[in-house]
């Protein structure tokens, strides 16, 4: 009997000792931590994208502690989180409206072609420096998926040579925007409905002969834009989206059909990938 | 003369003829995880042998005054288990009261040294080889700076390697752990380096 009791009295003393020293230990040894950084962290989606620019969501909170950084980075949380930060700090927080990658390119493999066979490292960035790369178009998407790479979400896909982001999923963390080494991916607010889906800056008829998708500035848009939002500049044209009403003519009268409604529909493109 | 003699015996086996690490295998996992930069090596050294100290210091004890006159000696590896990762608390809640630049340098690596086996290993030999309670700690501690002492070589070891072209078969773990056999090899060259300095 003795054999058996022991062994559980003994750990039964020893568990009971160890737990009341290390509680002591915990009261004795207590550091206060600033109480501000743990709710702003309980605020935040605790996603570690590193979207804000600091080291993920702790780092973030402790720079909103000590005022070094405005509450609405945050774009994974958006408006709920950046309000809950403002009442933490005691500040009023505007609407932050959600941000999605896009990609400016559309050259796929039915619209362009190579100019090179390329065999070596699979990164757009090695390709980039490799006589800009082996599209015709030294502005357009390598699709060697260096943004499908460090998107966390998945939101990515090479699709027929051009990467293509699926919006749904998609946090606008911006790490795809620093991946492309041809700066095609931006950033592009929920409200903005049409984008040129296009970055070349060479002149209409090369771009012509480039790209069947690639934007030629021959200024159609301009003249049909009712609202005066579309600008043409080095060979390329932008939409203003402070003028823009989201009225789509551009989009219509397009004679290369580089302007293109958001958001991406995701069936489509998911049904294209099959 | 004859305690002092024992203690430098004690001490050059453990860093150089009988090292944790290369010799006894024990604590391969920090070896392997922590000794990409020499940094985090020297952190994670100098926090195992004071945690290696620390823990013989306290089990010796515990082992004698308490599981031997109860006869349940056979309970040491659990008991030492519990004891260590109670130690290991308490250390990182006085490093992060007083000393917190080492706290955060250390980060992850104070809570993984409780589930390091080369702490309960130094426990459990320091019973088996009937040290007492100087020449256990003194055990304790050549033991950690043996360990230190290997994160340290190996450490420039990886670095030397992360700038190497590996072939492709071998890059990560298998090469790593190719260095680690070959680093260990060469420490069976202080065989019998002991005997030599103290005559047998």
């Amino acid at each position: 009997m003795e054999q058996y009791v022991l062994p559980i009295l003994f750990f039964l003393l020893i568990g009971a000792v160890i737990g009341v020293l290390l509680t002591v230990a915990s009261k004795v040894f207590f550091v206060k931590t600033d109480e501000t950084v743990s709710q702003i962290s309980d605020a935040l989606p605790g996603a570690n994208c590193g979207g804000c620019g600091y080291s993920g969501c702790d780092g973030y909170a402790r720079a909103v502690a000590a005022g070094e950084a405005p509450p609405d980075l945050c774009k994974p949380g958006g408006a709920e989180a950046a309000k809950k930060i403002g009442a933490v700090m005691g500040v009023e927080v505007g609407d932050v409206e959600r941000v999605t990658a896009f990609v400016r390119c559309n050259g796929n493999c039915d619209a362009t072609e190579d100019k090179f066979t390329y065999i070596g490292m699979g990164s757009c960035a090695a390709i980039e420096r490799f006589y800009n790369g082996k599209g015709k178009c030294r502005a357009g998407c390598h699709g060697m998926g260096d943004c499908t790479r460090v998107c966390e979400n998945g939101c990515i896909s090479v699709i027929n040579g051009v990467a293509t982001v699926d919006p749904t999923n998609c946090t606008g963390c911006g790490k795809c925007v620093k991946a492309c080494p041809n700066k095609l991916i931006v950033l592009v607010k929920e409200s903005r409905k049409y984008m040129v889906r296009c970055s070349s800056l060479d002149t209409g008829k090369d771009t012509r002969q480039i790209c069947k998708n690639g934007c030629i500035a021959c200024g159609i848009c301009k003249k049909k834009c009712p609202s005066d939002a579309i600008i043409i500049e080095n060979n390329h044209a932008y939409i203003d989206h402070a003028k823009c009403t989201n009225c789509g003519i551009c989009m219509s009268v397009c004679p290369v059909k580089c302007i293109t409604g958001l958001p991406l529909n995701s069936q489509a493109v998911c049904a294209e990938q099959k | 003369m004859e305690l002092v003699k024992n203690l430098m015996v004690i001490l050059f086996t453990g860093i150089l003829t009988e090292n944790f690490i290369l010799n006894k295998f024990y604590g391969i996992c920090p070896f392997l995880g922590v000794s990409k930069t020499t940094n985090g090596a020297v952190g994670m050294g100098l926090a195992v042998t004071a945690v290696m100290v620390g823990a013989s210091a306290v089990t010796y004890p515990i082992y004698h005054y308490v599981l031997l006159p109860l006869n349940i000696e056979y309970l040491k590896t659990i008991c030492f288990i519990l004891i260590i990762a109670a130690f290991v608390q308490t250390v990182e809640m006085i490093l992060k009261k007083y000393v917190p630049p080492l706290y955060k340098s250390l980060g992850v690596y104070l809570p993984l040294i409780t589930t390091n086996c080369a702490v309960l290993g130094v426990t459990i030999l320091n019973i088996d080889n009937e040290f007492g309670f100087i020449e256990s700690v003194a055990n304790a501690l050549s033991g950690g700076i043996g360990f230190l002492l290997v994160m340290v070589i190996f450490s420039g070891v990886r670095e030397r390697i992360s700038r190497c072209d590996v072939p492709k078969a071998l890059e990560g773990t298998p090469i790593t752990l190719i260095a680690a056999s070959l680093t260990s090899l060469s420490f069976v060259g202080f065989s019998g380096i002991v005997d030599g300095i103290f005559g047998g």
